[in-house]
């Protein structure tokens, strides 16, 4: 309902509970420090950033080496991991692991140690793998591939860049040399692009050969190995293997420590946490003696942490008054119900300090707002039962992730209720099912409580209106609220009254119209002294904004016309309740696609076959509806809070309050009284 | 069979037509963005994949007009039309929709790209950025609006 009153503590302490405090302070977790303010020449800082890296290095090793171990020897999982949040811990064992968090250091060093040698490995096995692949063409070749002589003969190893038989390389190879020429030729292998050829002929005749072998594209080969070819590819099957078996012990090496998985978590957020309190500890003002320190603290939290912090360590805690500079965090606590919509504010902007918290007025226009538009009782069940599921199942979500299920718990709740309003369940499911598996002739069997919106669209577009003005109204009564709140009555008057007064009139004056009534195919009757009452309060509205909205401007001409342009703002009130037809038009998008599913699944008739496709086409399809629409709806209903609601009254610009606290990833530590 | 017959038909085609292929548009252009993002960082996935669906729902905007019109002019139900003129209006009630939502999921699908960006590299802004794409199909509404409360209305 509202937003936190904050105190401002100064605390002044001696050096030796330095580490005491700011310990007592991070794991309360409730207060936000900054000492930006305190300056004097005799105060100098500490540098922490060593200590600080050093931590956050070794907390990276223990995430990195987590990582690791989940690849190598995967945990079983409870459920969803989306949904596990942390665990929770005693903050024994928190002491417990840091006690040996030197030698749990080394393991997690040694994991990565393992995981940088099998990396080295599964390179090595690529590299032998191209060997052997350079190789292939060579496997016939019976002598080493560097041979180049015999005692009285050369011998030539290589490659021709095209394809060539025995017949032609004699020729090219003994070219001008005397018949019978001294040359021996053969072929290894061949394909169109490299042919690998050994040439043997007496040594007097090398350069003459070598020569001929040149002139037709002779080269040596690229990859030579000083052993016969195939003997080296034995070599090097066998090295892949030893790679191959070094990988798997260094596989099962990681795994091994997989029962050190918990204590590494723990050690990983108390290295993240002792990082953190370094980083505050370095902006921490001291002297030999003693050191300084301010911070905010919730108010109805002040009294205590100041006597537990004078009480335990003899600090010296004062509560400051709040200047006009200082930027107050925002911290907002409100009822169980409506602190589900928190994040949804908080994504557009938390308040500032001084202004009113609209969630709660928020939470429950977007719970209707949202039911409007999915609205359909089965899904609304779906929802808000998978909500209560999820709950229930894993305590331990993530702040945020909890509040989004709790609010999609209500919203579950609400689209039942607008469900059963509009009847829909499922679209129109139970008619179908009745219709095709019963032989049921009847009108529907489900009716709606209220009326369908299929039936009378128009109807309900002037309801989703009606909602949408008092929403909007809400939104700039709020404003007023905060008018009458700093004690500006005219300022009141000139842009709140003024407004209901013209809109008020405007909308009066609609109602009983022809126009209204043959578009709605409803005609209303006031009492007569309604019509008058509404020329009145249009007039006067208009009058009022027309003198008093440039009230800020000396020269009256300026006054006139800047109240003349405000009045046009009438057109912007005209767009902004449009736009709830949304709440029609999505409502209606997803009956009428439940409906289509429903038709589709029951064209294979009534019989077995019919009833197994039923279930199929019945389940894949709405599990797709629902998931469209809720999308659709979460968004609108977000767009409606924001652009139309907000419009009239919100302004953002809150700090959010970020207290020095443990910074857990994997676990979360209970105290201990 | 009437002409009229001919021309509702061919509104009830056209709507979900044009507005499905604006949507497949979008959501082709949106996704390939999110593909990028999700490449650097797998842990943006579910944000980038609501705001790749976003431009989605003109086609599903479309398939409504398409089914409530055919319910009317006695193909899926209703009673069929016998005079041209009715049908004519059963095809001019489908263009809103049609010709809106191939334009507006298109440039829907614009902006999720844009914001496809911006949640990559701001990921806590995701409750702005997945504003933007939704404005646009404000209009997508009120075309589909108009369709409906026509189509609904006409005979």
């Amino acid at each position: 309902m509202a937003i936190v009153k904050m105190q401002k503590l100064s605390v002044c302490a001696n050096q030796k509970n330095r580490k005491a405090i700011l310990e007592t302070l991070q794991n309360l977790g409730t207060v936000e420090i900054f000492t930006d303010e305190i300056t004097d020449e005799e105060l100098h800082k500490k540098d922490t950033q060593r200590a600080r890296s050093e931590f956050e290095k070794s907390a990276e090793s223990f995430d990195k080496a987590l990582k690791l171990l989940d690849a190598y020897a995967p945990e079983e999982k409870k459920g969803l991991s989306l949904f596990m949040g942390r665990a929770a811990i005693r903050r024994s064992e928190v002491d417990r692991v840091s006690k040996k968090s030197v030698s749990l250091l080394n393991d997690a060093t040694q994991i990565l140690r393992d995981e940088k040698e099998i990396s080295e490995c599964g390179g090595n096995i690529i590299k032998d793998r191209n060997q052997i692949e350079a190789l292939l063409p060579w496997q016939s070749l019976g002598i080493p591939m560097n041979t180049e002589r015999t005692k009285t003969t050369a011998v030539f190893v290589g490659t021709l860049p095209e394809a060539i038989t025995e017949e032609q390389l004699f020729a090219a190879a003994s070219k001008e040399l005397p018949e019978p020429a001294p040359v021996s030729v053969s072929v290894l292998s061949t394909t169109h692009e490299l042919t690998c050829v050994t040439v043997v002929c007496l040594l007097r005749d090398r350069q003459k050969v070598e020569e001929n072998l040149r002139a037709i594209g002779y080269a040596r080969p690229s990859q030579m190995v000083p052993e016969v070819p195939a003997a080296a590819t034995i070599e090097l099957e066998k090295d892949i293997e030893l790679q191959e078996k070094n990988i798997e012990d260094l596989k099962a090496d990681i795994a091994s420590f997989a029962g050190e998985r918990n204590d590494f978590r723990i050690a990983a957020d108390y290295f993240r946490s002792r990082a953190e309190k370094y980083k505050v500890l370095g902006t921490i003002p001291q002297t030999k003696h003693a050191f300084f320190l301010e911070g905010w603290v919730p108010a109805d939290q002040a009294d205590r942490i100041a006597s537990l912090l004078s009480d335990n360590y003899g600090a010296l805690v004062e509560k400051e008054e709040t200047r006009e500079t200082d930027v107050e965090p925002t911290l907002l606590k409100n009822n169980r119900f409506s602190q589900a919509a928190e994040g949804v504010l908080a994504s557009y902007g938390l308040p500032q300090h001084g202004h009113v918290d609209p969630t709660f007025i928020m939470s429950i226009f977007y719970v209707i707002f949202f039911g409007m538009m999915l609205s359909d009782a089965g899904y609304g069940i779906v929802m808000f039962v998978a909500c209560a599921i999820i709950l229930k199942k894993y305590p331990a979500l993530e702040s945020g992730t909890k509040k989004m299920m709790q609010l999609f718990f209500w919203c579950g709740i609400s689209t039942t209720f607008w469900g059963l309003m509009y009847g829909g369940f499922f679209g129109d499911a139970i008619d179908v099912i009745a219709r095709t598996f019963f032989g049921y002739t009847g009108d529907g069997i489900v009716k709606a409580l209220w009326f369908e919106p299929l039936k009378s669209p128009m109807r309900l577009l002037i309801w989703c209106m009606l909602f949408g003005v008092i929403h909007l109204y809400v939104g700039l009564g709020i404003k007023g609220y905060e008018y009458l709140k700093s004690g500006d009555v005219v300022g009141f008057v000139s842009d709140i009254l003024s407004w209901y007064a013209f809109l008020t009139g405007l909308i009066l004056m609609l109602v009983p119209s022809d126009l209204f009534a043959s578009i709605a195919g409803m005609t209303f009757s006031f009492p007569a002294f309604v019509g008058p009452l509404a020329k009145i309060l249009a007039i006067g509205g208009m009058l009022i904004i027309l003198v008093m909205s440039g009230r800020g401007r000396k020269n009256w001409g300026l006054r006139i016309a800047l109240g003349a342009y405000d009045i046009y703002g009438v057109t912007g009130w005209l767009s902004d309740v449009l736009s709830y037809s949304r709440l029609l038009a999505l409502g209606l998008a997803t009956g009428v696609i439940g409906n289509v599913i429903n038709m589709m699944a029951s064209m294979f008739g009534g019989g077995p076959v019919g009833a197994i496709l039923f279930i199929v086409i019945f389940i894949l399809g709405h599990t797709l509806n629902i998931g469209i629409n809720a999308l659709g709806a979460y968004v609108h209903t977000n767009r409606l809070q924001y652009v139309e609601f907000f419009g009239k009254f919100y302004e953002a610009g809150g700090r959010p309050f970020n207290p020095f606290q443990n910074a857990n990833k994997y676990v979360e530590v209970k105290e201990e009284r | 069979m009437s002409l009229g017959m001919v021309f509702a038909v061919l509104g009830a085609a056209l709507s979900t037509l044009f507005a499905g292929m604006g949507s497949a548009w979008g959501v082709g252009m949106a996704g390939q963005a999110a593909a990028g993002v999700v490449s650097e960082d797998p842990e943006q996935f579910a944000k980038v994949l609501l705001l790749q669906l976003l431009p989605g729902t003109q086609g599903i905007y479309g398939l409504l007009v398409t089914f409530i019109t055919l319910s009317r002019i006695g193909i899926l139900g209703g009673t069929a039309i016998t005079d041209t003129h009715t049908g004519l209006m059963y095809l001019f009630a489908c263009l809103p929709i049609a010709i809106v939502g191939l334009v507006s999921a298109y440039h829907q699908g614009r902006t999720s790209v844009a914001c496809i960006g911006l949640v990559a590299k701001k990921p806590d802004q995701f409750g702005k950025a997945m504003l933007f794409p939704a404005m646009v199909e404000t209009y997508a509404i009120l075309a589909l609006l108009i369709s409906i409360l026509t189509v609904t209305n006409i005979g």
